[in-house]
């Protein structure tokens, strides 16, 4: 028997528990390619707005940071740099996630323990794992290829472009089996490779706002720190520009690299232990911890933190960025155009600052979701059929799980004011006042996100066996209906179905009662609804 | 009064009928043992019990409460075990153990720190890399450490060793001692005929049998060997007897109790020589209950 033995069939399983998450995955990504290059190309149709567009991005630390480097003024280097970090983040947390999924997961769960006693070599469970997403990540960029050629840009640079975003896909695929042979749980080993994609984002921002503009072409050349990032790498192929086919292969080798760092770490340990040791607990637990509330507050506080970082960081990169808003207005007219559509409002400022504020409600939503879907996860491992076995109420331990979530988002809104307005403050003076309005701005938003919650409450209660589908599919919806739906021209009665269309657009907008109250009211009836159906029904169901 | 009374209870899941008029009685200081194999019913029944599942029909009494109205009220007087324990993989034993025993309304430090050390349980290790065995001891602590009238432990020794399992035993017969009363459901025979007072065994969610272990024997076959000077004649077709077989000279049959007079009566007339007749284990009333099943499913596999 070789180390390798059943590999084939172990990749087969995977493909068969994954066929729906991978089908989505690699049909996903042309879909999102080719609406974005349609919506591109109709917002740049012709030399001189490219232009426009591409010394704004040259010109503008916010949008190299978020953006990335320009290449040309080719459409094509437009919506490379308008899509890619999009696509590329994407890729590299999805194949992240499946990499865990089908190696330390599988371990935790005792599955691998179950798969090692038949037949199966030493490294075939990794192999094949690792087999599985890199070909997901080739399906998915030959079908970008093809729809970016489809979509009328050049088949060279389609194919580079795609080539690039399946390269971080590649290169985060292994990373991702270095992480889960050192952790031993899949919750740690996603959190480290989390981690490296934020930094990998961080140092390609860097490097990228620390650019310079090539000598006597309209091109951003980014700095040293890119090339740390595999993020970053990406864009250096300069898809739609004088293409460096060459830097394809940096992904490559971090695969490589990564595989035979995992090889040699899955040699030297045992099945189901890691590298980093499991820390010991305290013998008794703290007065704090026992209630609801202080088991919620400890199951939620590191998730909670992690958020609270990420906002913070972003809040003030995202306020200092504020006064560069007043240049832009006189390079891009386009760009002025797009920021009042989604803040409105007449102050381009004002209008700048409210739509940052809707993006953090937007993204707060998703912690709002992830911690009161924690609600089914314990429901589905057994853990809420012990707990209503001691001599707490339905409605006692729901209740607490919503007002933690609840508490939760009011915090890490009110942080997003607090940091966008002080560090907007910082460069335009007033840091006290600008950080006290936005906080008040951002604070108007907890309706939206109290919808939300609710939401998940009244899902979880009536239909449990579907609320994790349907509560991530209710909050890409409303985040697609707030983004997209402008531009896509839907009818207004469709973004009316999204909480976030009604929260008044503060402060490039007056407070508005009406919204707010009615807002919260529907948010109360859903929570009553979510609070009564679980009071009602079996559990676990 | 009983603790636990269920009369006609029905339950279904969808079209499966999993309880189908189930009753049950445990009484004040019993630990009444509950038997039967995977898909019976004695998960859903104890769920029920709990407040966690509803009821379709029946009537079903817990500490003389309802127990869908009055789960909390009755959760403060009762502690579970659950077959299949999981716990929050970053919380670590200690903590697991205060917390339950906290959220049902106190527990008892002293028995805590003393079911700690019998059970050998390290409480500073975190849930996650507990083994299923150890999973089960922290679940097990945490309900013996809480002073209450009733324990419902559901398959709670399925992981546990041997010497532990001995531990599980002396802990039981503890708190009958103080006493409470434990409804055990279990596949371990050996525990129940060593635990419990009487057992209710059920199938198909119907509960097919239930008793003192005393009357089930009573109601069950008596095996009776026997060797004869003469040669044993004409013993099949006394009425009761069954399952006649001639062993190295000696005859084995089974009795049902009631024609054991007549047998006897029959045998002296060939001049008994040895005689020794043995009542039915535990595992042979359960498997008479369930030997179709086992039949059936024997013959399915041989068709193959």
């Amino acid at each position: 028997m070789s180390s390798l033995t059943g590999t084939g069939r172990l990749a087969r399983l995977a493909l068969r528990r994954d066929r729906i998450r991978l089908g989505i995955w690699v049909l996903g990504t042309p879909l999102i390619g080719y609406a974005l290059a349609e919506s591109v190309a109709g917002l740049y149709p012709d030399e001189q707005t490219r232009v426009g567009y591409a010394e704004t991005v040259i010109g503008s630390v916010v949008a190299r940071a978020f953006n990335g480097p320009i290449a040309s003024t080719d459409l094509g280097a437009v919506v490379v740099t308008e899509t890619y970090l999009t696509l590329a983040l994407l890729a590299a947390l999805l194949s992240t996630f499946a990499v865990i999924r089908h190696t330390r997961q599988n371990e935790e769960t005792g599955r691998a323990e179950l798969l090692g006693a038949a037949p199966v070599g030493r490294y075939a469970l990794l192999t094949a794992a690792l087999v599985v997403v890199v070909g997901a990540n080739v399906a998915a960029a030959a079908l970008l290829a093809l729809a970016l050629v489809g979509s009328g840009l050049s088949v060279a640079g389609s194919v580079a472009a795609a080539a690039a975003i399946g390269g971080v896909g590649v290169a985060f695929t292994g990373l991702a089996a270095v992480a889960a042979q050192l952790s031993v749980t899949s919750r740690g080993a996603n959190a480290l490779a989390a981690v490296t994609v934020g930094v990998a984002f961080l140092l390609r921002a860097a490097g990228d706002v620390l650019g310079e503009r090539a000598p006597g072409a309209i091109r951003l050349d980014s700095a040293w720190p890119t090339w740390l990032s595999p993020l970053g790498w990406g864009t250096q192929v300069r898809a739609f520009g004088a293409q460096r086919w060459w830097v394809l292969a940096l992904p490559a080798a971090l695969l490589v690299a990564g595989i035979a760092v995992a090889y040699l770490l899955a040699e030297r340990r045992d099945v189901g232990a890691g590298l980093l040791a499991a820390r010991r607990g305290p013998a008794r637990a703290a007065a704090g911890l026992l209630s609801p509330a202080g088991l919620t507050w400890r199951l939620q506080r590191g998730a909670l933190l992690g958020w609270a970082v990420a906002v913070a960081v972003l809040g003030l990169c995202m306020g200092v960025a504020g006064h560069e808003i007043d240049a832009m207005i006189a390079e891009n007219p386009q760009a002025a155009e797009a920021i009042a559509q989604l803040g409105g409002g007449a102050e381009l400022v004002d209008a700048y600052l409210a739509a940052m504020l809707g993006l953090f409600a937007l993204t707060i939503g998703a912690y709002v979701v992830q911690a009161l879907l924690r609600t089914r996860a314990d429901e589905s491992d057994g853990i809420l059929e012990a707990l209503l076995a001691t001599a707490v109420s339905r409605t006692r331990w729901l209740g607490t799980q919503v007002l933690g979530a609840v508490l939760g988002a009011l915090a890490l809104v009110l942080l997003a004011g607090v940091t966008t307005g002080f560090g907007y403050g910082l460069v335009a003076g007033d840091p006290i006042g600008w950080t006290v309005e936005l906080a008040g701005a951002a604070a108007l938003r907890l309706p939206a996100l109290l919808v939300v919650a609710g939401v998940v409450t009244a899902l979880f209660g009536a239909l449990p066996r579907w609320s994790v589908a349907l509560s991530w599919t209710v909050l890409i919806a409303f985040l697609l209906l707030g983004q997209l739906g402008a531009v896509l021209e839907l009818p207004q009665a469709a973004l009316n179905l999204s909480p976030y269309t009604h929260v008044p657009s503060v402060p490039a907008a007056d407070v508005a009662v009406l919204p707010l109250v009615t807002l919260t009211g529907v948010a109360v009836a859903l929570l009553a609804l979510g609070l009564v159906t679980f009071g009602r029904r079996d559990t676990p169901r | 009064m009983s603790v636990i009374s269920i009369d006609n209870l029905v339950k279904t899941f969808g079209g499966v009928r999993a309880l189908d008029g189930l009753d049950l009685r445990v009484e004040p200081g019993e630990v009444h043992g509950f038997l039967g194999p995977n898909g019976a019913g004695k998960s859903t029944t104890i769920r029920i019990l709990l407040g966690l599942l509803r009821r379709d029909s029946g009537q079903v009494r817990v500490l003389d409460g309802d127990p869908w109205r009055d789960a909390v009220a009755l959760h403060r007087r009762l502690a579970y075990v659950p077959g299949d324990v999981n716990l929050w993989p970053n919380l670590s034993g200690g903590e697991a153990i205060d917390l339950f025993g906290a959220l049902r309304g106190g527990l008892d430090e002293g028995r805590r720190d003393e079911l700690l050390r019998r059970f050998e349980l390290d409480p500073t290790k975190k849930c996650r890399t507990y083994s299923k065995g150890n999973r089960q001891k922290v679940a097990i602590v945490a309900a013996f450490a809480s002073d209450v009238e009733l324990y419902v432990l559901d398959e709670p020794t399925s992981g546990l060793d041997p010497l532990m399992e001995a531990v599980f035993q002396e802990e039981v017969r503890r708190l009958t001692g103080a006493g409470a009363s434990v409804l055990l459901s279990s596949h371990v025979l050996a525990e129940v005929e060593a635990l419990c007072d009487r057992v209710s065994i059920i199938r198909e969610g119907r509960v097919v049998e239930s008793g003192t272990l005393a009357e089930l024997r009573h109601l069950a076959r008596t095996t009776v060997t026997v060797e004869t000077v003469r040669p044993l004649t004409g013993v099949a077709q006394l009425p009761g007897v069954h399952e006649v077989r001639t062993v190295d000279g000696r005859v084995r049959l089974e009795v049902e109790p009631a024609h054991l007079d007549t047998l006897l009566g029959h045998l002296v007339r060939f001049q008994v020589r040895a005689l020794t007749s043995a009542p039915p284990t535990l595992e042979e009333l359960f498997l008479r209950h369930y030997g179709d099943t086992v039949e059936s499913s024997t013959s399915v596999g041989g068709g193959r």
